[in-house]
């Protein structure tokens, strides 16, 4: 591919409900938007969690059967450790002028970017519009996601 | 390294038309620059953004991300994608003749 070609648009899918699953999908949305590439993010599966008005503050770095943290999976799972960890990589992220997702993701919204559910997984978790974010604009099946995908690159995370 | 040549004056920038030497700019070529980066008219609100580039990359010897700019230049980070939208803390730069920000946030 020539090193002139260029990506106009992103669909961004986010499935998982951990931290470092979360984290990444908001980097690639919000980084496209600032290069001025359109984009998109779906959220579905535990992904919901991050626009969930009762989890979305709450988000936790997984610290059992996670081999890239270092840590023993029995002490991963002891009470208190996940909470400490993820204080932990907050502070960091906090350090390095990584918002924290709440904040996140209502300045992706500001940038133009759609936010979308997954109407499966809201059906799964018998959730309705009202338990999520305001930043949320629809909630839409997976044929409308590829509406709305089209023309562009999907990323699944 | 590549010229470009702006208000009659050529001026060194990288490959991505952004400026090595920020003290060479004028307020003229910051105008050229935005007709180029396709916004025809800079507002008042264009400048107040414009000029906080510049004095956040006299200070820092960097420029501002989008979320420092959305908190600290008094213009909101919607309001900055209508100003620009082809990226504000990009296109900002470019017109600002500062070198681009390098961050991911």
């Amino acid at each position: 591919m020539p090193d002139t070609a260029t990506i106009e648009k992103v669909s961004i899918i986010v499935s998982k409900g951990s931290l470092e699953g979360i984290y990444p999908a908001l980097i690639m949305a919000n980084g496209a938007r600032a290069e001025g590439i359109e984009a998109d993010l779906f959220f579905t599966f535990f992904g919901l969690d991050a626009i969930t008005k009762k989890h979305w503050e709450h988000i936790k770095l997984a610290t059992v059967g996670n081999p890239g943290l270092h840590l023993p999976t029995l002490l991963g799972g002891m009470p208190g450790v996940p909470d400490l960890v993820t204080r932990y990589m907050e502070r960091k992220m906090d350090k390095l002028d990584i918002p924290p997702i709440p904040e996140f993701i209502e300045m992706i919204a500001d940038t133009g970017a759609g936010i979308y559910a997954c109407k499966a997984s809201v059906d799964l978790f018998e959730l309705d519009k009202d338990d999520l974010v305001e930043q949320v604009q629809d909630i839409i099946t997976v044929g409308e996601f590829y509406a709305h995908a089209a023309g562009g690159q999907i990323i699944f995370t | 390294m590549p010229t470009a040549t702006y208000d009659g004056t050529a001026v060194p920038v990288d490959d991505e038309g952004f400026f090595t030497e920020p003290e060479r700019w004028t307020e003229a070529m910051g105008e050229q620059i935005a007709k180029e980066c396709g916004i025809d008219t800079l507002t008042d609100r264009h400048w107040t953004v414009i000029r906080f580039m510049r004095e956040q990359y006299a200070a820092k010897g960097t420029g501002p991300t989008v979320r420092v700019l959305g908190k600290t230049s008094g213009v909101s980070v919607k309001e900055l994608y209508q100003l620009f939208p082809k990226g504000p803390a990009k296109t900002a730069a470019k017109i600002a003749g500062i070198p681009k920000p390098r961050g991911c946030i």
